[in-house]
C-alpha cells in the first residue's frame, strides 16, 4: 500500500514537472513563432492610387502594390478580349507574379502576349494562360473604382462583380 | 608528460583518444574514397574560418547587403577578395566532396545494418548544408540571390491549405524583403552552423561504434579489426594528410583562377524586385533536384511532389535497399544501375541549367523517371540476389 502510495506520488510530480515544462516548451515556441510575422508596418493594408486616364491605348503600366508588381494594360480593339476580366471596358489589371512559381513576366507588345522567363509560361493580353506551366490566369488584385482613380487593395462593387462573373 | 597527467586524471583523454584515434582501427581493404569525410571536414573548417572573416564588414540589410559584400568586402578590405572566393569556392566544392562521399557510401552498401544511423545523421547533414547554402546565397543581395530565394520560397504556398499564409510567415512580408535578409542571416550564420557541427559530433561518433566499411563490404569481427585494420591515429592521418594536400592545391587552384564558376554575373546586379532576370537557375549543385521539378513540366503539383521525393528518396535507402550483399563490388546488377544513376544525375545536372523548352523539356522528364527508376530497381535487384544466394547455398 506504502509503495503504491510512493510510486503514485512520483507519477503526480512526474505529470506536474511534464505539463509545466511543456507549457513552458509551448509558449516559447508560440513566441518564436510570432517574431516572424510580418511586421505592423508591413501587415498595415498598403493601398495604391493611380489614375487610370493616365495610360494610353496600348501602353503598359506597371504599379507597385505591396510589394508586387501589378499590370495596367489599356487594350486597343486588336486585343483578345474578355469582358469577364476587363476594367472600366478596356483596362486589364493583373499582379504581376507568374503563377507558376512567381517570377515577373515580361510584355512583349509585338506579340501582345506577357512571356514569363523563368520557365517560359505565356499569357495572353487579358492575363489568362496560354502556353507552359502557369497553372491559371494572372491573379487579379482586389480593387475599388473611385471615378477616374483605381485603388488597389480595396474592395469594390466592380471587383466583386468581376469574381462572381 | 607531466601535464598529460594532470589533464587524464581530470578529463581521462587518454581513454577518449584510445575510442577515438588510437584503437579505431580502419580496415585495410578501403580505397581513396574513404578519405572524403575527414576533407568534408577541411571544407567546413574553410567555410566557418572565412565565414567568420566576411562576418566582420558584412551587413545584413537591404540597403546595406550588396555593397557590404561588392565594394567593401571585395575592393576596400584587404584581402577581402580572398575570403568572399575561399567562401565562395568552399560551399561549391562542399557538394562536391559531399556528392562523392555519398555515392561512396551507396556503393559500397554502408547505409546497410548496421550503419543505418551513420547514413541517417549524414543525410541530416547534406539536408543542413544544402538550407546553409540556400540562406547563405541570399546574402549577397544580387539579381541572382534574390530571385532564387523568391521562387523556392514560393514552392511552399503549393501546400494544402496553410500554403499562402506559411509563405508569408517565412519571408515575413509579401514578398522577400528585408525581414527575410535579416532572418536568413541569423541561420546562414549561427543556427545552421551549430546544428551542423552538433550532427558532425554525432555522425563521427557512430561511425566509430560500427567501425568503417570497406571495398568488399564484409564486416570485420572485433577481435580481427586490430590485424585487419590500421590505427586512425597516426596510419590512416597520415595518408589522409597527403590526400588534403593534394585536394587544397586544387581548391587554390580554384579559388585563385577559376573561382568565376561560383560567382554568378547576374548577381553583380542588385537585387530588384520588380525585375526577373532572364534566365534564373540554381547553383550548380542544386540543378539536378531543380530539373527533376521542371522534369514534369506539364503538371507542377507532380514536379513539386517530384521534387520533393528526389530530395527525400535516398534517406531511405537501408529500407529500400535490402539485399544480404554490401558491396557494389559484389552486385554486377546493381553495378549497372549504380551507374546510370550516377550517369543520370549529372545529364539531370547538365540540363538544369539549359532552358526547359521543347526536347530539353521531354530529355527533362525521361532523366526524372530514369532518378526514381533507381529507387524502384533496388528492391527488386536485392530480391534477385536473395534468391541467387540461396540457391547458391552458402557460397560465401
Ligand atoms: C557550413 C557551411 C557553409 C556553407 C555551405 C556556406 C555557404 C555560403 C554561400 C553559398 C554564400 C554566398 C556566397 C557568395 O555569393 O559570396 C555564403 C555567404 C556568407 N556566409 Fe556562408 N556558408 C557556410 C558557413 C558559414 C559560416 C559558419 C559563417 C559565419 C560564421 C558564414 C558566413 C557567411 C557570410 C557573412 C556570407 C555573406 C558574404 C558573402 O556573400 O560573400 N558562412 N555562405
Ligand atoms: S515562374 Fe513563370 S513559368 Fe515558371
Amino acid at each position: 500500500m506504502a509503495e503504491d502510495e510512493k510510486v503514485s506520488r512520483r507519477d503526480f510530480l512526474l505529470y506536474a514537472m511534464g505539463g509545466w515544462a511543456a507549457i513552458g516548451v509551448g509558449a516559447t515556441l508560440y513566441a518564436m513563432y510570432k517574431t516572424w510575422e510580418p511586421l505592423p508596418e508591413v501587415k498595415a493594408q498598403a493601398t495604391v492610387k493611380f489614375k487610370l486616364s493616365e495610360v494610353q491605348p496600348g501602353e503598359l503600366r506597371v504599379v507597385a502594390w505591396r510589394g508586387k508588381p501589378v499590370f495596367i494594360l489599356r487594350k486597343t480593339p486588336d486585343m483578345v478580349s474578355c469582358p469577364d476580366r476587363t476594367i472600366e471596358k478596356e483596362f486589364t489589371v493583373v499582379v504581376g507574379i507568374c503563377t507558376h512559381l512567381g517570377c515577373i513576366p515580361n510584355w512583349e507588345a509585338d506579340k501582345k502576349i506577357w512571356h514569363c522567363p523563368c520557365h517560359g509560361g505565356e499569357y495572353d493580353a487579358c492575363g489568362r494562360n496560354i502556353f507552359g506551366p502557369p497553372p491559371k490566369p494572372l491573379a487579379i488584385p482586389p480593387f475599388k473604382i473611385e471615378g477616374d482613380y483605381i485603388v488597389l487593395g480595396e474592395v469594390g462593387p466592380e471587383y466583386q462583380r468581376l469574381m462572381k462573373g | 608528460m607531466k601535464f598529460i597527467d594532470w589533464l587524464d586524471e581530470r578529463l581521462a583523454i587518454r581513454q577518449l583518444m584510445k575510442v577515438m584515434l588510437l584503437e579505431y582501427y580502419v580496415p585495410k581493404n578501403i580505397n581513396f574514397l574513404w578519405s572524403f569525410g575527414v576533407l568534408i571536414m577541411l571544407v567546413l573548417i574553410i567555410l566557418i574560418v572565412s565565414g567568420i572573416f566576411l562576418l566582420m564588414y558584412y551587413k545584413p540589410d537591404a540597403n546595406l547587403a550588396f555593397d557590404s559584400v561588392n565594394k567593401t568586402i571585395m575592393m576596400d578590405v584587404e584581402f577581402g577578395w580572398l575570403f568572399r572566393h575561399v567562401h565562395a569556392v568552399g560551399a561549391s566544392i562542399m557538394f562536391l566532396v559531399l556528392f562523392i562521399h555519398m555515392g561512396r557510401g551507396i556503393y559500397y552498401g554502408s547505409f546497410k545494418p548496421p550503419r543505418e544511423l551513420v547514413w541517417l545523421t549524414g543525410y541530416f547533414l547534406f539536408i543542413l548544408m544544402a538550407a546553409t547554402a540556400f540562406t547563405g546565397y541570399l546574402l549577397p543581395w544580387g539579381q541572382m540571390s534574390y530571385w532564387a530565394a523568391q521562387t523556392i520560397t514560393t514552392l511552399f504556398e503549393k501546400i494544402p491549405v496553410i500554403g499562402p499564409d506559411l509563405v508569408i510567415w517565412i519571408r515575413g512580408n509579401y514578398i522577400v524583403a528585408d525581414a527575410t535578409l535579416t532572418r536568413f542571416f541569423a541561420l546562414h550564420v549561427v543556427f545552421l552552423p551549430l546544428l551542423l557541427i552538433f550532427v558532425t559530433v554525432v555522425h563521427l561518433y557512430a561511425v566509430r561504434i560500427v567501425g568503417s566499411n570497406n571495398e568488399d563490404g564484409i564486416e570485420i569481427p572485433k577481435e580481427e579489426k586490430k590485424k585487419k585494420g590500421i590505427p586512425f591515429w597516426p596510419v590512416f592521418m597520415s595518408k589522409e594528410f597527403f590526400v588534403m594536400s593534394v585536394f587544397l592545391i586544387f581548391f587554390f587552384w580554384l579559388v585563385f583562377y577559376k573561382f568565376d564558376f561560383a560567382m554568378d554575373p547576374i548577381n553583380f546586379t542588385p537585387a530588384n524586385y520588380l525585375q526577373t532576370p532572364p534566365h534564373i537557375y540554381p547553383e550548380w549543385y542544386f540543378l539536378a533536384f531543380y530539373e527533376v521539378l521542371r522534369g514534369f513540366f506539364f503538371s507542377q503539383n507532380l514536379g513539386l511532389i517530384a521534387f520533393v521525393l528526389s530530395m527525400l528518396l535516398p534517406m531511405f535507402l537501408p529500407w529500400i535497399d535490402k539485399s544480404p550483399i554490401k558491396s557494389g563490388n559484389h552486385r554486377p546488377l546493381f553495378k549497372i544501375a549504380f551507374w546510370i544513376f550516377v550517369l543520370d544525375f549529372i545529364f539531370l545536372t547538365v540540363l538544369g541549367k539549359l532552358p526547359p523548352t521543347g526536347l530539353y523539356g521531354w530529355l527533362g522528364f525521361v532523366g526524372s523517371l530514369v532518378f526514381f527508376a533507381f529507387f524502384i530497381a533496388l528492391p527488386i535487384i536485392s530480391r534477385i540476389e536473395r534468391k541467387e544466394l540461396e540457391r547458391g547455398g552458402n557460397k560465401q
